[in-house]
């Protein structure tokens, strides 16, 4: 039986044109409450789009379906700071502004002295921390990420995936992560969807070890069919 | 003499309002790295003050026409053809400036070119600090929304500001803005007061609160001294205006500088 209040995600159907050329075609899964999904493959597969179709910033055919009451915060995958004289406070401040500093914590930014910096001078992980606290600050229970570590130098990329591990157990929240990362979608993830235009592959995302299902992510397309 | 004490209190009160707000609002077009757009826009200007000329009717109106339209053709075309609004204005800014110069009459040229707030009323003071102090005010209760655009469009709609809609609004307060300062500085210096203060603000400030007030005091002061010392050299304010901007510019990288 299939009881609705289960899933944070169902997608139906969905495809995407963008400029007379399809993005994403015949797009189909669900995604239960409270779990994290990697969503993997090549350049131009359509990741981002998928994301961006899923906030809604995108036309497209076919059903999103989110859970009721649904919060979404989002980081994605570029932005641009280096120009703008913009504090942490005042960033943090563009959401509802209340317990900053506790939201700064919870992403593991202790250092006081960080709110009065300026964005462009924080270094790539600090920086991803600020993102991921502004998505947090909403207080969502659905957290899109577009390749949360990007422009993270590899000692800080783990902590990161770690702590956004920790967020997902204590406070129950559903996570999607555009990643090229095979350990992280190992370590960190509990379903992994694969795409390059349809779905590749759909399911437990400690398959990705599995070198048929490798091929089958990064060789050749060869459509899954639908996963709903 | 009272009477021109009484214009020169007029003018330097019609500088600092506008010389705040242009500021202000300039701060903002400095971040989206629209500076040329300011400057560019503001030469749309002078085929409407040549229309007022000609058929005497207010040049500001004349001028605010044309910039209006010039503003919601940019946003348009931008929005449509995703091209920058540098290109789009650098597209009709020249062709606007050689249409304007061929019907100014010769005598005026210079005044819309270069401005001239000698000839400033009580009304045209009151028109213009009105003017100044609602483009501000509106500006401020859209600001965070453009900045959270300009750091990223996407993360911007995904909390429901309506990104199109919000620089319309800003492009149509600039064109105000820029309307009422062609009076000050003329058309072909007015994208200086919208791109000189700020620039100068961005190189001392860390945070936005600091560079918005610094870009608006920075506009103040050089609109300020600028018009103050036109009127005892008896020269035309508007290239004083550039010349004092200028020179807070050249001390706030100096000020960059040594923190270096």
């Amino acid at each position: 039986m299939d009881n609705s209040n289960e899933y944070a995600l169902r997608v139906s159907n969905l495809s995407v044109k963008l400029q007379n050329q399809t993005i994403l075609e015949n797009i189909s899964f669900k995604l239960e409450k409270g779990t994290a999904l990697a969503v993997v493959g090549p350049n131009a597969a359509g990741k981002t789009v998928l994301f961006k179709v899923l906030l809604n910033l995108l036309p497209h055919e076919g059903k999103v379906e989110w859970q009721q009451k649904v919060r979404i915060g989002y980081v994605p995958q570029n932005i641009s700071v280096s120009d703008i004289p913009i504090s942490v406070r005042e960033f943090l401040s563009f959401g509802n502004g209340l317990n900053i500093a506790a939201h700064l914590s919870s992403v593991k930014l202790d250092d006081k002295n960080v709110l009065d910096k300026s964005l462009g001078v924080l270094s790539g992980g600090q920086l991803r921390r600020v993102l991921i606290a502004w998505a947090l600050i909403d207080n969502p229970n659905v957290l899109l990420f577009d390749e949360p570590t990007t422009g993270v130098d590899l000692d800080s990329e783990e902590p990161i995936y770690r702590m956004l591990n920790e967020l997902k157990k204590k406070e129950k929240i559903t996570i999607l992560l555009i990643t090229h990362d095979i350990h992280i979608v190992r370590e960190y993830s509990d379903r992994l969807l694969a795409l390059n235009k349809c779905i590749t592959f759909f399911g437990d995302s400690k398959e990705i070890m599995n070198p048929s299902i490798q091929k089958i992510i990064y060789g050749e397309t060869v459509c899954a069919g639908t996963q709903a | 003499m009272i009477f021109l004490l009484e214009t020169l209190i007029l003018s330097l009160l019609i500088a600092v309002f506008v010389g705040i707000s242009a500021g202000y609002l300039g701060s903002l077009m400095v971040l989206e790295k629209m500076a040329l757009v300011g400057d560019a826009l503001s030469h749309v200007a002078l085929p409407g003050l040549a229309l007022g000329i000609l058929f005497n009717f207010p040049l500001f109106l004349g001028a605010f026409a044309f910039l209006f339209a010039a503003a919601v053709v940019v946003w348009y075309v931008g929005r449509v053809t995703k091209l920058s609004y540098e290109s789009i204005v650098g597209a009709m800014f020249t062709f606007a400036l050689a249409i304007g110069i061929l019907i100014v009459p010769q005598t005026e040229l210079l005044e819309a070119l270069f401005g001239d707030i000698t000839k400033v009323t009580l009304l045209d003071t009151i028109i213009a600090i009105v003017i100044a102090i609602i483009a501000m005010l509106l500006t401020k209760t859209i600001y965070k929304k453009l900045v959270l655009g300009m750091i990223s469009e996407d993360l911007a709609i995904s909390k429901g500001i309506k990104v199109a809609r919000t620089n319309l609004l800003y492009l149509l307060l600039v064109s105000l803005i820029v309307a009422v300062g062609i009076k000050i500085v003329g058309t072909l210096l007015v994208g200086f007061l919208v791109i000189v203060p700020a620039a100068a603000a961005k190189n001392v400030s860390s945070d936005l609160l600091r560079y918005s007030v610094l870009s608006a005091i920075f506009g103040a002061i050089s609109s300020f001294s600028g018009v103050l010392s036109s009127s005892y050299l008896n020269l035309q304010s508007g290239p004083l205006v550039v010349i004092s901007g200028i020179i807070i510019f050249a001390a706030t990288v100096l000020a960059k500088w040594k923190t270096k």
